[in-house]
């Protein structure tokens, strides 16, 4: 990898997943998935649908329906599979759900207030105009109506306010590394651009990005460092942002096809 | 029995089961007109002779009767000095009100006077004693005309026997009250026995909004209220009413509500039930005029061993009529709830809507609620639904909120308040939503200790 040799400090700055087996239900979808981010970089995976991109998002977050069976994931030095859905996000992970959920009559403004508060030394209260004063920054940067934050959290919907409000979140709660599942899907083209637009402005030297995504045309707006191609719980390439182009070009049976996997009859 | 000391001496003899409750009550009630004092007399011959409620009934069916031993409960005597000025200091619920009454173990504390504007209109705010006394003909008119249809007549009689204040809110025709009346009804003395009344009368194209506060003085006593609430809505008229029960987890409530809706008239009843070991409503809705239209709606977070017990009729009298009824329950720990509800569509009340929703939201494997829900339409062209459904917290919404760094504990909170708010949301009136959902989050609180 390009980052070994890197200082002992900088090795601590990374997502590492490795050799990671995930099951449910007694079926195994993860199969030894290993891969780094290092923060300040953006790192897309591509894969057909099924191949369990969404499985290891959420196996990331802490789901309790999937069963990690092996395998290990640090984030900046600690293991996070022994923490709590709850505790990962407070130390700094991000999700960005492929379907987030619909929770009638929780309000944006209440729901985001919560997740901020639960950041703050216990004991202490959160200012509202501050809290509000940053929730509008960042809703203008969405390019999001202020009447937004009185709605549902997600409920009645369109997709496009769905994803938008995911990236809302991640750029008011700032985590050190974010995973965005499919925030490009059912998308139309100046939603994509809108939620491109707050991605890349969230980039920087303290934010490491797993982007998953099933098309190429994301990454022209959000350009990774690396591309990984995920087939049947595993990565099976990994390369430059071309590779993406490529596999655009060839399609995915073109890596399955190149991986040597025993069949079963 | 016509001699209304008479009444006194009997009622210290007979008493209730082992009779504790009267032992206090000697010189009750002579103050009050000998009318009234007859209607007693004969309230409390009714009282004993209407049978305790038993669970064969069908009106108590999956309640807990048990729960109804009257046996420790007494009068209340007079309030010192310093728990009189210590519950008026607690007496505030809204900031922004019209007019407040103040009443603990049955004693009237004090009144924040209506606007000389509002008592210029004609609008009455006055303790019941009052009432019957400057306003006999109008208070006699209304006052306990509802029989209790719903199982428990044997308490409205027992009302009626003891009742000796309460509040008395009349409106005029054509009469808007804009900002919010408020009441509350301390228990204050260990198991004093309190018969909080209601009369609201709204008459034609008037409009007001009545909140009372049923509260314990000390969360750890326990007590027994056993309150009427009579709304009388006249044509064209506007009423919200709105009670906040948090009595103390050791309280006993038995409330009963009548309200009349007549002709283009609207009621909106709310109850917002947190407290009570054992606390039961009985809410009758009666639609007697073309266009009425009557929302019942009811949320309760019940937790502990705490039993809410809601028995509720829609009774459509008059065609083109509407109701409503949702009722949620958030049942924590070993919490019970019963719900048994009737919609009737009288002969000749055509073109009727009712609908009726109970909601449980169970948030522990020994909660319990028990439904009954209930039709019997003897009309045409009537549009009806009914229905009581159960669940748990969804499982993907918690992760979502946890997922975003928020406690399990917090999570719930907002998963459980957000189930809730659909009935709050349905009140015509802003400010008190806010206020009701903070009485809720000090129900959390409180748990979370
Ligand atoms: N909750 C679940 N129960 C059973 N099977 C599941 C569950 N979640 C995912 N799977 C299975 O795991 C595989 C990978 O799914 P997923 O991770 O959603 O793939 P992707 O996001 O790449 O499309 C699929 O075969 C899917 O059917
Ligand atoms: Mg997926």
């Amino acid at each position: 990898m390009a980052h070994s040799g890197l200082s002992f400090e900088s090795d601590m700055q990374e997502l590492i997943i490795q050799d990671l087996h995930v099951s449910i239900a007694d079926q195994e979808i993860i199969r030894g998935l290993s891969l780094s981010v290092p923060r300040g970089e953006v790192h897309a995976i591509m894969g057909p649908n099924g191949s369990g991109k969404s499985t290891l998002a959420k196996v990331l977050a802490g789901h309790p329906d999937y069963i990690v069976t092996a395998g290990s994931v640090t984030m900046d030095g600690e293991n996070i599979l022994e923490l709590e859905p709850d505790e990962r996000a407070r130390r700094g992970l991000f999700l960005a759900f492929q379907y987030p959920s619909e929770i009638p009559g929780v309000t944006i403004a209440n729901f985001l207030r919560a997740a901020v508060q639960s950041r703050m030394p216990e004991g202490e209260e959160l200012e509202a105009t501050d809290y509000y004063a940053q929730l509008y920054k960042k809703m203008d940067l969405l390019e999001m109506d202020r009447s937004f934050t009185s709605r549902s959290v997600n409920e009645g919907f369109s997709g496009g306010e769905k994803k938008r409000n995911e990236i809302l979140q991640m750029a008011l709660l700032e985590p050190k590394y974010a995973v965005l599942d499919e925030t490009d899907s059912g998308l139309d083209i100046d939603a994509l651009k809108v939620v491109s637009k707050g991605v890349n402005s969230l980039r920087g030297p303290d934010l490491g990005v797993l982007l998953i995504t099933h098309y190429q045309r994301l990454l022209n707006y959000i350009v990774p460092d690396r591309v990984h191609v995920m087939v049947r719980g595993r990565i099976e390439m990994s390369g430059g942002k071309d590779l993406a182009l490529q596999l655009e070009e060839k399609g995915y049976d073109w890596v399955k096809d190149d991986i040597d996997e025993p069949t079963l009859a | 029995m016509s001699n209304p000391s008479a009444l006194l001496e009997e009622i210290a003899e007979t008493a209730l089961a082992p009779g504790r409750i009267l032992g206090g009550g000697a010189a009750r009630n002579e103050d009050l007109p000998a009318w009234f004092r007859e209607q007693q007399s004969a309230a409390w011959t009714e009282f004993q002779t209407l049978p305790m409620p038993a669970l064969k009934d069908q009106a108590w069916r999956f309640s807990n009767v048990q729960a109804l031993d009257l046996a420790p409960y007494t009068l209340p005597v007079s309030l010192s000095d310093r728990a009189e000025r210590d519950l008026l200091e607690r007496s505030t619920e809204l900031s922004e009100i019209a007019g407040r009454l103040v009443f603990a173990d049955d004693h009237f504390l004090e009144r924040d006077v209506l606007s000389e504007k509002l008592r210029a209109a004609g609008v009455i705010f006055q303790p019941l004693e009052r009432a019957m006394i400057e306003h006999e003909d109008l208070f006699r008119r209304h006052f306990m005309t509802q029989p209790a249809t719903l199982g428990s007549a044997k308490f409205a009689a027992l009302h009626q026997a003891l009742v000796r204040s309460g509040t008395f809110l009349y409106v005029p025709r054509g009469i808007e009250v804009e900002l919010p009346l408020e009441t509350f009804h301390w228990l204050h003395s260990e198991n004093v026995a309190i018969f909080p009344h209601t009369l609201l009368v709204a008459e034609e194209f008037s409009k007001v909004t009545l909140v009372e506060h049923f509260r314990s003085a000390d969360r750890s006593r326990a007590g027994f209220s056993c309150g009427v609430n009579d709304l009388v809505v006249g044509p064209g008229a506007k009423v919200n009413y709105v009670c906040t029960q948090d009595w103390s987890d050791r309280a006993l409530g038995i409330q009963i509500n009548a309200t009349t809706v007549a002709r283009d008239a609207s009621a909106f009843n709310l109850y917002l039930n947190l407290g009570g070991k054992f606390s039961r409503l009985e809410s009758l809705s009666r639609l007697i005029g073309e266009g009425g239209r009557s929302d019942m709606l009811a949320v309760s977070v019940g937790d502990g061993a705490q039993e809410f017990d809601a028995r509720t009729l829609q009774d459509h009298a008059c065609a083109h009529t509407y109701s409503d009824l949702l009722f949620k329950n958030a049942l924590y720990d070993r919490a019970r709830t019963t719900f048994g509800g009737l919609i009737r569509v009288e002969p000749h009340a055509h073109f009727t809507d009712a609908y009726q929703k109970v909601r449980n939201l169970l948030l522990s494997d020994d909660a319990e609620a028990n439904s009954m829900p209930g039709l019997e339409i003897l009309a045409d062209n009537v549009k009806c639904s009914h229905g009581a459904t159960s669940g748990q917290l969804d499982e993907e919404q918690m992760f979502y909120l946890l997922a975003r760094g928020i406690s399990a504990a917090v999570a719930r909170e907002l998963l459980v308040g957000g189930f809730l708010t659909e009935v709050l949301e349905r009140l015509p009136a802003p400010a008190l939503i806010v206020r009701l959902e903070e009485l809720i989050a000090d129900k959390f609180a409180r748990r979370s200790r």
